[in-house]
């Protein structure tokens, strides 16, 4: 594992592991840990080691948290204590890896969100969540040091999780009677012996094997199994977890978040904070059951609860426009995909109901338009996450809705809106694709032979326009289920007349000693010149990469974003996990149907990979050819010529 | 610059004849190029051996050895004031599609005779002489007249990256002023030729910025590796042993124009160390090598450079030894070009002398350079300053968006 993950790893308690686990083992190496401790050491010094021990790549923990549990704090308090900033982390996931700013993602609701919490918030602890910007190595230990008495993490009484469990409440529940039972669960938790925790374990275990039985039964499409389905997820969490994790509880430290701008990225790992979410989203959306401990951050949902849902409720869902709630159900159903596609989609579907819009009497209607479109944007949010190109576009629309000069009536304010929306489809999307076509053109030649990656609508046209222009070459589709997205590519190349040749993601090693050129599509393009996009085109760039073969980015200026992002991990989406275990029309390989819900089965589907800028020779923009490492002097550039400031 | 004006070419041209074996061969190169010259663009393959580079064969009778016809011109040069030279032959050929009573070719044939003056200058300055001679009225008849010189001087040799990137720089640079917009027609035209003569003033102190910058490179004891002949990085040379740093340099014999024997004798006239090794002896003398320095016929989006046939075999050799790679280019070489790999750029090609008749059935390779990534350069010395090559897509984003 490369070091730069390291902090994170060890500080935040919830170790995250590599891959897939087995819950059974990790639930005997807790106890194993806690009984070979005797009964006087601080909690704390178990902490990290159980931890590690779970994970599969053992992290030292960094040097300073052990200097400060080794050496400044006083006996009696030190549980407590040391455990509250790494519980503050806990809390609260994100701890921003390099310079990001996710503003733009953060959806209103998420918006709202963080500012009631704002409001709730005790005004003393409000220095504590300064800090967490990225530096909380420095800041970790004063925040230590500094934490008033009051703030004693409360909800360390594992009954009361376990009591939790066999109501099959959700977490926040949880955490809420936890904070009920603040004061005695305190003392209680100091005078815990060996045999206590032996005891709290073989509880929870229990508790678990219960709730899981109950798991399997509700698997309906229920809103009820969304109760019953949560519940297996977080009791492996508290299981596990459970005797560090309560202990801090999540509320306090959740206040703790201040007026933070930019507002992280929702992180639906958060559970007290997925809940409250829940309660505002207009869609109702069933949780699977089994995530990769990896990527529990990211939402995922159980693929066609949704749209029986929505349809239902087409009529009660007055804030919603229908047109926008059309493109929503769109995404939802898959019938429109692409970075494009989707962002034009959307553009068109805001402005239709601009245009039927009016401002209230006596609101602004900047201020009351962008409300509106805060909400049409969360609802498309809860259909499906939002793509870079999108969240772009969005800023876009917000900054003209508020650069609006009050003088102009209403009308006239619409037009100039409905204008500026029609201009950025034009200019930014369609004319863009053009400009790049025309450079990326020059770059086939005759006798070429072009490998591309699932379907890029702008390599499409690519291929297509140097066929126009009489250029003798061969296009090798590379394709990869479950989406198969390049068939249709495929044979709409083998229409136009173009000899292609159709080869699975496995086969790529194999067909690219005959190709010369790489043209890939991209969802995003990052300010370190990483590529964003269809998962696999890593794995294509870096095969190019090996073979010495030049690897040809399309994407369009406003996909760019000024983001650093080193991994998929942080920023993902997450696709139907049916579509990996099942293959339609082959039932006598269908080997997984029945083991689905196991727990011991994880099953990943992601949608959306990051290529290292290393393996891009080029990017193909509509501001011309240019390497990866100019990608910030575009984002630059094209902020300062226009859009948005 | 005394060394290379033409009165010390003549003075020297006794000794340079003697190490001249092939006058011949060279003057063959010197044969004006077919007039197929723009169709090699739309057709990389064949390669018919008289679609010579305008570009190569002008460095050949600048920086090549002396020829007769080199000597003529350059005893004409002597004579007469720069303007009044006659115009050789292959510029009134290459100028008849564009009959006018002022010819931006034959103004920039003129220019170009100045050996030590770069293409790209000497086009700046032809560019300059025909707003100068401009009998235009308005203001979009200037600017379509310049508009047709840049591109006529563009399509004169299409193989010379710095000759295009040059034009198009000084159409950005003396259009795009404010004075456009309010002044009558002849303050902005005056503002007009004022800012074309600044960019040529600029574009012709690059090469002394440049040994500024470079000669700071350079400390003492170090070897440096050069390739080819290239007026900057004697330039940088010539700073460093002005000021008493004392270096040894090694030149590669850069076939067949010979270019590192010239080199080799500019150096040994400054009294510095040099040693001439031909360029397949480079990765064995590598390790005696401190820094390598090359100059650029272009530099190209990616930061990389399109230099002389070798560079980027010297290149590959440097960084698998850990050396560093300087590159001396003035930004006036910065092109919006992207070539993938060296056969993605147009072909400049120049005949290649082996000397002994080749049979019939054998091809040659007559590729004039080649296209080093930017992966393998260290820094890249420009008037702009001292760039890494991710910086040069920046600046042309800059120059050109």
């Amino acid at each position: 594992m490369d070091p730069r993950r390291a902090p994170r790893t060890v500080i935040d308690p919830k170790v995250r592991q590599v891959g897939f686990f087995a819950p059974p083992d990790r639930a005997q190496s807790v106890p194993l840990q806690q009984t070979s401790d005797s009964p006087s050491s601080p909690p704390l010094s178990d902490i990290s080691p159980s931890g590690n021990s779970i994970s599969p790549v053992m992290i030292p923990p960094p040097r300073h948290l052990s200097d400060v549990s080794s050496r400044t704090i006083p006996a009696g308090f030190a549980p407590n204590r040391l455990l509250s900033p790494l519980q503050r982390f806990s809390g609260e996931s994100i701890i921003p890896v390099g310079s990001y700013n996710p503003s733009e993602f953060a959806s209103p609701s998420v918006r709202d969100f963080f500012e009631d919490k704002n409001a709730r918030s005790p005004g003393p602890r409000r220095s504590r969540g300064l800090g967490e910007s990225g530096k909380f190595a420095s800041s970790l230990p004063a925040g230590g040091f500094e934490l008033p008495p009051e703030v004693k993490p409360k909800s360390l009484t594992t009954v009361s999780v376990v009591s939790n469990l066999q109501t099959n409440v959700t977490e926040k529940a949880g955490d809420q009677s936890n904070d009920s039972h603040g004061a005695n669960s305190k003392p209680l938790k100091e005078k815990l012996s060996k045999a206590e925790r032996r005891a709290l374990q073989e509880a929870q275990r229990a508790a678990k094997a219960a709730a899981k039985a109950e798991g399997n039964v509700g698997s309906g499409m229920s809103t009820k199994s969304v109760k019953s389905s949560k519940a297996p997820t977080q009791k492996k969490d508290t299981a596990s977890i459970a005797t560090h994790e309560k202990r801090g509880g999540d509320r306090p430290i959740d206040k703790d978040r201040k007026k933070e701008i930019p507002h992280p990225r929702m992180q639906f790992d958060d559970m007290s904070r997925v809940e409250k979410a829940n309660k505002r989203a207009v869609v109702k959306q069933t949780e699977v059951r089994n995530r990769v401990e990896l990527f529990r951050h990211l939402p995922q949902y159980e693929h066609g609860t949704k749209l029986p849902d929505l349809e239902k409720k087409l009529f009660r869902l007055g804030s919603v426009h229908p047109a926008v709630y059309k493109v929503g159900l769109r995404y939802l159903a898959g019938d429109i995909s692409g970075g494009n596609a989707r962002c034009i989609a959307m553009l068109q579907a805001f402005q239709e109901s601009i245009m039927e819009y009016t401002p209230p009497p006596e609101k602004a209607l900047n201020r009351d338009l962008t409300t509106k479109i805060n909400t049409y944007v969360s609802f498309l949010i809860n259909c499906r996450p939002l793509s870079i190109s999108m969240g772009n576009a969005i800023k876009f629309v917000k900054t003209r809705i508020a650069n609006l000069p009050l003088t102009l009536s209403e009308s006239e304010a619409k037009q100039n809106l409905l204008s500026e929306i029609n201009h950025f489809i034009n200019e930014k999307i369609i004319l863009a694709d053009k400009v790049i076509v025309r450079h990326a053109v020059t770059k086939v030649r005759d006798g070429d032979v072009l490998l591309t990656y699932g379907s890029s609508s702008a390599v499409e046209l690519i291929l297509l326009r140097a066929h126009e222009l009489g250029k003798k070459f061969r296009v090798v589709i590379a394709d990869s289920r479950p989406k198969l997205e390049g068939r249709l590519l495929l044979r709409r190349l083998v229409g136009k007349g173009i000899s292609c040749s159709y080869v699975y993601i496995n086969g790529v090693s194999y067909i690219m000693d005959e190709v010369s050129r790489v043209f890939l599509g991209a969802s995003s393009v990052l300010a370190n010149g990483t590529v964003y996009s269809r998962v696999g085109t890593a794995c294509v760039a870096m095969v190019a990469n090996a073979c010495g073969v030049p690897v040809i980015v399309c994407c369009e200026a406003y996909k760019f974003h000024e983001r650093v992002q080193l991994d998929s991990i942080c920023c993902n989406e997450l696709g139907d996990p049916d579509a990996i275990s099942k293959v339609h029309g082959r039932e006598e390989i269908n080997h997984l149907k029945d083991i689905s819900n196991d727990e011991n089965l994880q099953l990943l589907n992601l949608t959306y990979d990051a290529t290292p800028s290393d393996y891009v020779s080029m990017i193909i923009t509509d501001y011309g050819m240019i390497p990866p490492t100019s990608v910030p002097v575009i984002v630059r550039e094209f902020r300062k010529e226009q859009i948005w400031i | 610059m005394w060394w290379r004006s033409a009165s010390f070419i003549l003075d020297r041209n006794d000794n340079l004849l003697q190490d001249d074996s092939v006058p011949k061969a060279e003057s063959r190169m010197l044969s004006p190029p077919s007039s197929s010259m723009a169709e090699t663009l739309h057709n990389p393959n064949p390669i018919p051996i008289n679609n010579i580079s305008a570009y190569y064969q002008t460095r050949a009778a600048h920086h090549g050895v002396v020829t007769s016809d080199w000597l003529a011109q350059a005893q004409a040069a002597v004579g007469h004031d720069q303007d009044t030279l006659p115009s050789d032959p292959d510029s009134s050929r290459n100028s008849s599609s564009s009959e006018k009573p002022f010819s931006v070719i034959d103004e920039f044939n003129n220019w170009r005779k100045q050996p030590d003056l770069a293409e790209a200058v000497a086009a700046i300055r032809a560019l300059a002489s025909v707003i100068r001679s401009s009998e235009a009225t308005t203001m979009m008849e200037l600017q379509r007249e310049l508009k047709t010189a840049s591109d006529s001087l563009k399509s004169w040799d299409t193989t010379s990256i710095s000759l295009t990137a040059g034009c198009d720089l000084f159409m950005r640079y003396v259009t795009r002023t404010s004075a456009v917009e309010y002044e009558d027609f002849n303050a902005a035209k005056s503002r007009f030729l004022e800012r074309a003569l600044k960019f040529g003033e600029i574009s012709y102190k690059a090469r002394k910025i440049i040994a500024m910058l470079g000669q700071d490179f350079i400390f003492n004891g170090c070897t440096i590796l050069v390739h080819g002949f290239s007026r900057v990085v004697l330039e940088i040379l010539k700073t460093a042993a002005q000021s008493k740093k004392v270096f040894r340099v090694l030149c590669t014999e850069g076939r067949p124009d010979r270019t590192g024997l010239r080199f080799a004798n500019e150096l040994a006239k400054l009294d510095v160390p040099v040693k001439l090794l031909i360029d397949s002896a480079v990765a064995y003398s590598m390790d005696e090598v401190d820094m390598v320095i090359v100059g650029a016929d272009g530099v190209v989006e990616s930061g990389g450079i399109i230099n002389m046939m070798g560079t980027y075999q010297i290149a590959l050799v440097a960084k698998s030894m850990d050396k560093p790679v300087y590159v001396a280019a003035e930004s006036y070489k910065f092109a919006r070009l992207y070539p993938l790999d060296q056969k993605d750029m147009v072909p400049a090609l120049r005949a290649v002398d082996f000397g002994v008749p080749i049979p019939k059935k054998v091809e040659v390779e007559t590729s004039a350079r080649d296209y080093t990534p930017p992966q393998y350069l260290t820094l890249l010395f420009t008037d702009l300053g001292v760039l890494t090559p991710s910086v040069v897509s920046d600046e042309l984003i800059q120059l050109y968006l």
